[in-house]
């Protein structure tokens, strides 16, 4: 399987992403240039995390506009697999490739430490070596991640079973006081109609390893493994 | 012809320019007098320190390397790279730009070694929160390092917040920051080779921040100046861009050295490049990249517009390093080469404008400041400890303390720090030392900044050793070797005979204490002029220190792990209250001596605790400083992932309560373990000669008990005091 991980001016987790996938999972990886404009020998692509464009006019939303954007959507008309992490979600909204918008967190500040997660849907490319309902622990650092969708996309997400995490505590209970960014209706990741684009605020390559305190997030990597091998 | 008025408004005095007229035998033109004007300023030519910071030890153990803008260490094939830098008056002028343009300036000086910027630790000062315009200043800080730090992609992993009236009217914002390279390709700040090109690198010049940082940090404030034009903006995307760019460019050995354009700007860049390596440099400012129209000369030269580099590179690799800076969509040209003589000649349309020796230029005038113990200090030390009334309730007493300004949780502030990108984040902010595990080894670094203004204040000399000795007791509790120090020195005006008191006084205290822990002072920087009209700042020599830790598996944490396990205590407790933060909030009073050090003792203690660490017979260790032993406990109880209780019942009472609860005694420390470890322990304490006492044990209870005959001293639902500890600084920010 091969893995490519964007890179845009100003993006700043693309080396602790392709660190996970090369150095903990043992997968093939390249960076690949923002300009660039073929991706066919990918089969997994991260837009990772960061401040693509200094997130200047609004989070993503030049970003979106890269060359590297277009081939993205042919990418992932044929099939490919997409995780837009952070940034890398903020600028897949942009670019409309998944509903929604990111609103300022709702204490206005930028918020950075470790969340507990419910995961809500296991039988996608990205979760299906987590259990369903199970709680992880996974570090959210952004400034706009209060996710907002009107309610009648909230109810197709809901229907296509495309709310993938949910912000909620340690039991899994969902609570205002643990919903950290104010997301509408606790969402913290979301995958495309498809099921082959995904979005998420919170970032699985911190939680990775053992010495960083989780390796709930590299389940997420492992299960694109696993889903890919059984294809 | 150049008045009088124009060299004093430039910071000259008149001295210093008879000294420049005897130096070039003429007159000079106004784009050097603006040169000389900010490379013999304080913040640049250190003119009214240079005498002691030559006296600042450079071994140790690990072997150091000192370099034009950042020392550091060697370990094994590793350069670990580091400095702090003062961004106070700017931070005070425009608080959100001066303080990201602090860490903007900091990040530079450490990946112009070559080094990729991997953590940045900010220390910080303010008046007291009840005043609003310190809660402006508190915020801007703040919000400035958030916005620049985690944009840029360097970790916010550690620091210190503090709040004292000294610092009314000149908050301190000191900013560390550390980088890593391979050793052998470290660059140094130099240009040379007669034909080597010289180019500019980044962000375009404006008039933004001319005499920022040289004129703003070389003279106190008055009141009612208008300062604002003078702090600079800055654009951490740019500087992302920038350091990605740079380190592509030294890979590619094209690169003879390379140096930030901040403080200074062109000027202070192209000289001090020319004087480190020994040559000359010729630039042609018609080739700069300007933001603004109708800049003259000077203004070019003086210019502190951020994001900017100036690099020396061979001819032939010219074009690649261009190309690379254009790849990151960087504005890069060549605006000069390397001459033969050694001088800076400067070029505006066809005519030269400036054309000085290097060396002129960078060996500012050395001045011997007068000194003399301020009058007050021996009243100010005096304290009667037992005259203080003996507080009813101690309970309370803890509960005020622990949402004390000074004492209560940082959270509010670290949260908006992006502390874990590049993902070597070990130990989150929070638990005393940073802790940063390096990719490919199986070591970790480990961080702090220190300083105990209050004690500096009442004993300069010892206050300082005690900055020194407290860093090595934070880094080793987490199970660090210290390794280097970076020092940012923090003082009101060095022309007044108190404050240089204060000054030589503190650095003497910081050279003895290196000297001793066998420490080397690797880089650092100076601000005086921290005074207002309002008030002095308290002397504030911040010490910034690097640990290394041996093997991970030496990573230990302050709180406690498992019920049963063994609490004790290392080190003495004596009656010392002089300048604790319990005499201050409880009794009002900021007087007496600080605590006595004796570094034997300290080093023994240091000793113990990482032998007991290596041995891994620890299970959690806390030094004990702010707050004493009471407040160490109650670390131990709450920075875990859940809240551990304690019962202590074991103390000796030899001393009052409240001076047994809140000395702040140096060396000491308290730590947990296994039963099963108590006499490995017991051993490795008598082998240093520490005191041990088992004083409790850790209890699955929420609760901190501490017993006196039997008689509950303290009891404290720690699952309130946590939300209380927690959400204090917030409540004090919003109250």
């Amino acid at each position: 399987m091969r893995w490519g991980v964007a890179v845009f001016p100003g993006s700043n987790c693309d080396q602790d992403c392709f660190y996970v996938v090369r150095d903990i999972l043992g997968e093939q990886v390249r960076y690949v240039w923002y300009e660039e404009t073929d991706l066919r020998d990918l089969d997994c692509l991260i837009l990772p995390g960061g401040f693509s464009y200094g997130d200047y006019l609004r989070a993503g939303a030049i970003a979106r506009f890269s060359p590297v954007m277009e081939a993205l959507v042919d990418f992932a008309e044929k099939g490919g697999l997409v995780i837009g992490i952070c940034n890398g979600f903020q600028i897949l909204l942009e670019a409309g490739l998944l509903p929604g918008a990111m609103l300022r967190n709702k204490n206005i500040h930028f918020i950075c430490k470790y969340v507990y997660l419910r995961v809500e849907n296991t039988h996608t490319p990205f979760t299906n070596l987590f259990k369903e309902g199970q709680v992880v622990r996974i570090p959210i650092a952004h400034n706009e991640g209060n996710y907002y969708i009107e309610d009648e996309g909230l109810l197709e997400l809901k229907n296509d079973k495309q709310i993938l995490f949910r912000y909620s505590d340690k039991e899994g209970r969902l609570t205002p006081e643990f919903n950290p960014n104010g997301a509408k209706d606790f969402i913290a990741g979301i995958i495309s109609k498809e099921g082959n684009v995904l979005g998420m605020m919170p970032h699985p390559e911190r939680a990775s390893e053992k010495i960083l305190n989780s390796q709930d997030g590299l389940l997420v990597f492992k299960s694109i493994v696993n889903w890919f091998k059984r294809c | 012809m150049l008045t009088e008025e124009i060299y004093r408004g430039l910071g000259l005095s008149s001295e210093e320019y008879q000294k420049i007229l005897k130096l070039l035998g003429r007159e000079p033109t106004l784009t050097e007098l603006a040169m000389f004007s900010v490379e013999w300023s304080e913040h640049c030519g250190y003119p009214r320190s240079r005498a002691y910071l030559k006296l600042l030890p450079k071994k140790g153990k690990f072997k150091p390397l000192v370099g034009e803008d950042a020392g550091g260490i060697i370990l094994e094939d590793l350069a670990i790279v580091f400095k702090m830098e003062s961004h106070n008056h700017p931070s005070y002028v425009e608080p959100k730009q001066g303080a990201a343009t602090g860490v903007g300036g900091i990040i530079r000086d450490i990946f112009t070694t070559g080094a990729r910027p991997v953590a940045l630790l900010d220390s910080l000062r303010f008046g007291q929160l009840a005043n609003l315009y310190n809660r402006y200043l508190f915020r801007g800080v703040v919000d400035g390092i958030q916005s620049y730090g985690n944009c840029v992609g360097v970790p916010t992993v550690g620091g210190e917040v503090y709040f004292d009236p000294s610092y009314n009217g000149n908050c301190l914002v000191n900013v560390m920051c550390v980088g890593i390279a391979p050793k052998d390709k470290l660059m140094r700040a130099q240009a040379k080779g007669e034909g080597n090109l010289i180019i500019y690198a980044g962000a375009s010049t404006g008039r933004d921040g001319i005499g920022g940082c040289s004129i703003l940090a070389s003279k106190e404030f008055k009141e009612n100046e208008e300062k604002r034009p003078t702090v600079q903006i800055g654009d951490p995307f740019t500087e992302k861009c920038l350091i990605e760019a740079t380190l592509e460019a030294v890979a590619t050995q094209g690169v003879i050295g390379i140096k930030d354009m901040g403080a200074a700007g062109l000027t202070c860049a192209s000289s001090e490049m020319a004087s480190a390596g020994d040559a000359g440099v010729e630039i042609d400012l018609d080739l700069v990249p300007r933001r603004e129209e109708g800049m003259s000369a000077w203004e070019v030269m003086m210019s502190e517009s951020q994001e900017r580099m100036l690099l020396c590179v061979k001819k032939e690799k010219a074009k690649e390093i261009i190309d690379i800076y254009r790849k990151w969509g960087l504005n890069c040209v060549i605006i000069g080469k390397v001459i033969k003589t050694k001088e800076v000649i400067v070029k505006e349309k066809g005519q030269i404008v400036a054309k000085l020796k290097a060396k002129d230029l960078t060996s500012a005038p050395l001045y011997n400041m007068a000194y003399q113990e301020p009058e007050c200090l021996k009243e100010i030390n005096k304290l009667d400890i037992d005259s203080l009334p003996l507080p009813e309730d101690f309970n309370q007493v803890m509960l005020k303390l622990l949402s004390s300004e000074n004492l209560c949780s940082r959270n509010w502030v670290y949260e908006q720090y992006d502390h874990m990108v590049q993902t070597n984040t070990v130990l989150l902010p929070g638990l005393g030392s940073a802790v940063l595990r390096i990719k490919g080894k199986n070591k970790a670094l480990a961080l702090t900044t220190d300083c105990n203004s209050v004690y500096c204040y009442l004993d300069p000399f010892v206050g300082t050793q005690i900055a020194v000795s407290e860093a090595c007791r934070n880094l080793v509790s987490v199970g660090a070797e210290p390794a280097g120090v970076t020092d940012c020195l923090n003082f009101g005006n060095p022309e007044k005979p108190d404050r240089y008191w204060y000054f030589k006084n503190c650095i003497e205290g910081l050279i003895s204490a290196c000297k001793f822990f066998n420490i080397p002072v690797v880089s650092g920087n100076v601000s005086f002029y921290n005074e207002s009209p309002q008030a002095v700042i308290k002397p504030t020599p911040t010490i910034g220190m690097v640990g290394i830790i041996k093997d991970l598996k030496f990573i230990r944490t302050p709180f406690f792990k498992k019920e049963g396990d063994l609490i004790v205590l290392l080190g003495e407790t004596l009656p010392e209250l002089g300048g604790s933060e319990y005499l201050k909030e409880i009794h009002n009073q900021v007087r007496g001596k600080p605590p006595a050090l004796d570094l034997n003792k300290e080093l023994s203690l240091q000793k113990a605790v990482l032998t007991a660490i290596e041995k891994g017979l620890i299970s959690s260790c806390v030094d004990c400083s702010e707050g004493g032993i009471s407040l160490a406990l109650f670390e131990g109880c709450v920075t875990g992932k859940e809240i551990k209780g304690a019962f202590i019942d074991n103390l000796e009472f030899n001393l009052r309560e409240d001076f047994l609860l809140f000395s702040e005694s140096t060396a000491r420390a308290i730590i947990s373990l296994s039963k099963n470890n108590l006499s490995e322990i017991e051993k490795i304490a008598k082998k240093y000669g520490v005191p041990l006492r088992v004083i409790g044990r850790v209890i699955k209870e929420p609760k901190l008990v501490i017993l006196k005959n039997n008689f509950a001293l303290i009891d404290l639902d720690l699952e309130k005091a946590f939300r209380l500890w927690r959400k204090s600084l917030e409540s004090l920010i919003t109250a």
